[in-house]
């Protein structure tokens, strides 16, 4: 019985690495008049990239209206490709995910928030070998005082990556910590501020209370600082990502969020619910463990990796 | 953010009346609903079409149950097919017969491997055994560090090895250690991996194969979306581990991968982790699980009460007299110790779909209703049976009797009356099926 279930699911999952554009090009092409069942095909595919309902069915509602606009379609294939890589790619407004490229504050000051175990530290570190490739100097803020050797792990990605780092005792007030780390980012003349914060959930109101005031310290310490505040998300995570975007935001102003750990086989979709819902724009993309597993986060690239297997 | 399944089912309900059977035709709309509801909790797409098919399956033919809105029974056929999906029990850890026995730990990176490494350590200390905690996490920068902080903390030692040790000679040297050392467990906390690195699931493979674990439990964040399929079925392909950890249920997560895993596995969910604290592990309840996926608080626990303390024959009587206007003060006693059987009534006024969003802070006053009792029992027989006799005078000696001051004798045979009133009206949309509690209105 467990493993026929296994095998069916097996199947299944192979059938997702064939390539959904495959699949659904397939669909259409034995069902050209694009019926309920091929719109249904789609949907699937957009919810099990963690797309989330709402946003999926009004996609797939909007893609009905366009069939049932009785426009002559030469050719159904591409037309329903395009219509979703549009669709998707308007809520996503990649133009608006464009990286700051010139930066104008010395130091730039960028604040990591984010829940437990997604990828702030590492990201940070990835960041940090981002701007040190540029030939800027880099600073890090061992803001997470709270969680066992979370100092050692960003202090290992400070010798890796060249960057100096600021830190605190364990159980050190991370407020304090940050505000350190700005004095001495600019005695010593740092380019980039990267500060390090605990993971905390976002139902928690005594750790959002938290980085509320590490952001009002940072501000203090640097007004018009953090120039970023960026939210970091786990791909693997589902609709609780839509929920943790908005907490945050509202605590602490996003400017961004960095889509962690792509390199695996989750999709990330939730970020189309949260850019639908927010305004938010994705900066980054995590592709792995290593200090060069950073992207820039691109928008068609993601938008087809949806569709692929 | 949530809406409660029931209350949307209401919807789907609306043309269904009270009598007759749960059909193919009303249960569709009905079965979207739950799909819906299912896909917004992160159950995997696929899991949730099967498990929708299952329920349609034992729902439909049913006979509509008097007590409780067909919405409500549906949501309890389909909560009790998701308890039985996820193991109807709980189930606890497993050790060998012969120490040391070993439990390792494997999942996805970040998914609360090392956390709760140290609290199944403090857990099992605390049940006298004398655990060894191994870290083999070679890979993130101070993941070695990090648990053995955390075993100085919760009083565990912590075997680790100079670094570049290979993994599966940390684990072998561990367990010669353990045996050294008498330790009766050892728990191994093994590095993230992701599912589709061949490498490093090699590894892990490797190290089940040198240490044959008792217990390996798949640690995945509650919070995990649709890849939670992907993920849980690869390592069980590659493991057969055999239990699941679901960690950070502390958050508001409706933690859908709970079943999707269950469903391609079959393997048994062992422990929730709720909170960063190394106390923060606790057994996992399947029903609790069911209720957070479908998003509905207790309205089971209202609807199983219902079931389980109005008896069908009772309701279909106070029924039938509310219908011919017969009902009466005695009836309405009756009526009172039923839902007083199930249980505090602030509790279950809560547990009405919409009552707690809507009154936030209402109270019901307990005390309110033995004074009712006390001047019902004040009254005569005849009295009970035909309230409309109870004139002023009658009303001062049922005030006197029952110690109560007449304003409140006044004002109960006034809501006796208004109930009346709206039973009637009820009793025209009895077909319905609700439950009728016209007191606590
Ligand atoms: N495969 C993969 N793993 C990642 C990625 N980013 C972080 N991780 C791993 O996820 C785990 C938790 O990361 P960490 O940075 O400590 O999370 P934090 O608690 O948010 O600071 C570590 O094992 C990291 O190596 C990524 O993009 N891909
Ligand atoms: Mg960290």
């Amino acid at each position: 019985m467990l493993s026929r279930l296994i095998d069916k699911f097996k199947k299944g999952l192979a059938k997702t690495r064939e390539g959904m554009v495959q699949k659904i090009r397939e669909v259409i092409r034995l069902r050209p008049k694009l019926d309920e069942e091929t719109l249904e095909e789609i949907e699937e595919i957009l919810i099990q990239a963690d797309v989330g309902i709402d946003p999926t069915l009004r996609i797939i509602d909007s893609l009905r209206e366009r069939i049932a606009s009785g426009e002559k379609v030469e050719d159904p294939e591409n037309m329903v490709q395009e219509f979703l890589e549009d669709e998707i790619r308007k809520i996503l407004q990649p133009e608006k995910a464009a990286p700051v490229t010139e930066i104008s504050n010395k130091p730039h000051v960028i604040l990591i928030v984010g829940v437990n175990g997604v990828g702030k530290t590492t990201s940070i570190g990835k960041l940090a070998q981002k701007f040190a490739n540029e030939g800027k100097k880099v600073l890090l803020a061992a803001g997470d005082t709270f969680r066992a050797a979370a100092i050692e792990q960003l202090d290992i990605w400070a010798t890796r990556t060249g960057s100096d780092i600021v830190k605190h005792q364990p159980g050190a007030d991370s407020a304090s910590v940050a505000f350190d780390a700005l004095q001495a980012a600019q005695s010593r003349g740092s380019d980039i501020v990267l500060i390090d914060t605990a993971g905390r959930l976002h139902t928690k109101v005594n750790l959002m209370e938290e980085v509320k005031k590490i952001r009002r310290v940072i501000d203090k310490a640097l007004p018009g600082a953090p120039h970023e505040t960026l939210l970091v998300l786990d791909a693997t995570t589902g609709q609780n990502a839509v929920t943790q975007a908005r907490q945050f935001h509202e605590t602490c102003e996003l400017t961004g969020l960095i889509l962690a750990k792509l390199d695996g086989t989750a999709k990330g979709g939730v970020v189309i619910a949260i850019a639908d819902d927010l305004d938010l724009p994705v900066r980054f993309v995590g592709l792995g463990e290593g200090p060069d597993d950073l992207d820039d986060f691109d928008a068609e690239n993601f938008v087809r990796a949806l569709f692929e297997g | 953010m949530f809406e409660l399944l029931t209350e949307r089912l209401e919807g789907a309900f609306k043309k269904l009346r009270g009598h007759g059977r749960l059909s193919e035709s009303n249960i569709d709309e009905a079965m979207r609903e739950v799909r819906r509801a299912l896909l917004e909790a992160d159950v995997n797409y696929k899991v949730a079409r099967s498990f929708i098919a299952k329920v349609k399956e034992e729902a439909i033919g049913q006979e509509v149950l008097k007590t409780v809105s067909p919405s409500q029974q549906v949501v309890k056929v389909v909560h009790d097919q998701l308890v039985g999906l996820m193991g109807n029990q709980s189930a606890g850890l497993t050790l060998s017969e012969t120490p040391p026995s070993v439990v390792m730990m494997v999942g996805l990176q970040g998914a609360g491997k090392t956390t709760t490494s140290g609290k199944l350590g403090l857990l099992l200390k605390s049940q006298g055994k004398n655990p060894l905690l191994v870290a083999a996490d070679v890979y993130r920068p101070a993941a070695v560090d990090q648990l053995r902080i955390l075993g100085e903390q919760v009083g565990v030692p912590v075997y680790h090895a100079p670094e570049g040790t290979d993994p599966v000679d940390i684990c072998k040297q561990a367990m010669d250690r353990a045996t050294e050392n008498h330790h009766d467990v050892v728990i191994l906390d093994t590095a993230g991996r992701l599912h589709v690195d061949d490498e490093r699931m090699d590894e892990v493979f490797n190290i089940r194969e040198a240490v044959t674990p008792s217990d390996i439990l798949f640690v995945c964040d509650a919070m995990t979306g649709q890849d939670a399929v992907a993920a849980a079925s690869a390592f069980y392909e590659k493991l057969n581990f055999t239990g699941v950890v679901l960690t950070r249920m502390d958050s508001d997560t409706r933690g859908g991968a709970a079943l999707s895993i269950r469903e391609v596995t079959g393997v048994p969910i062992k422990f929730i982790g709720t909170s960063e604290k190394p106390e923060g592990l606790e057994i996992f309840h399947p029903d609790r699980m069911a209720s957070r996926i479908l998003g509905m608080g207790d309205v089971l626990t209202l609807v199983e009460r219902a079931q389980s303390t109005i008896d069908e024959d009772q309701a279909k009587k106070i029924e039938q007299k509310l219908r011919t206007a017969s009902f009466t003060f005695d009836d309405f006693l009756e009526q009172m110790a039923q839902i007083r059987k199930m249980g505090p009534l602030d509790q279950l006024m809560k547990m009405i779909p919409g009552v707690s969003k809507a009154m936030p802070d209402m109270q019901v006053d307990e005390g309110a209703f033995s004074h009712i009792e006390a001047i019902i029992f004040s009254m005569t027989k005849d009295e009970r049976a035909k309230p409309h006799i109870i004139n002023g005078s009658r009303r001062k000696r049922i005030a006197k009797g029952s110690g109560q001051n007449i304003q409140e004798v006044n004002k109960l045979i006034k809501q006796f009356n208004m109930m009346q009133k709206m039973m009637k009206r009820m009793s025209r949309m009895e077909k319905s099926g609700r439950m009728a509690m016209p007191m606590l209105q």
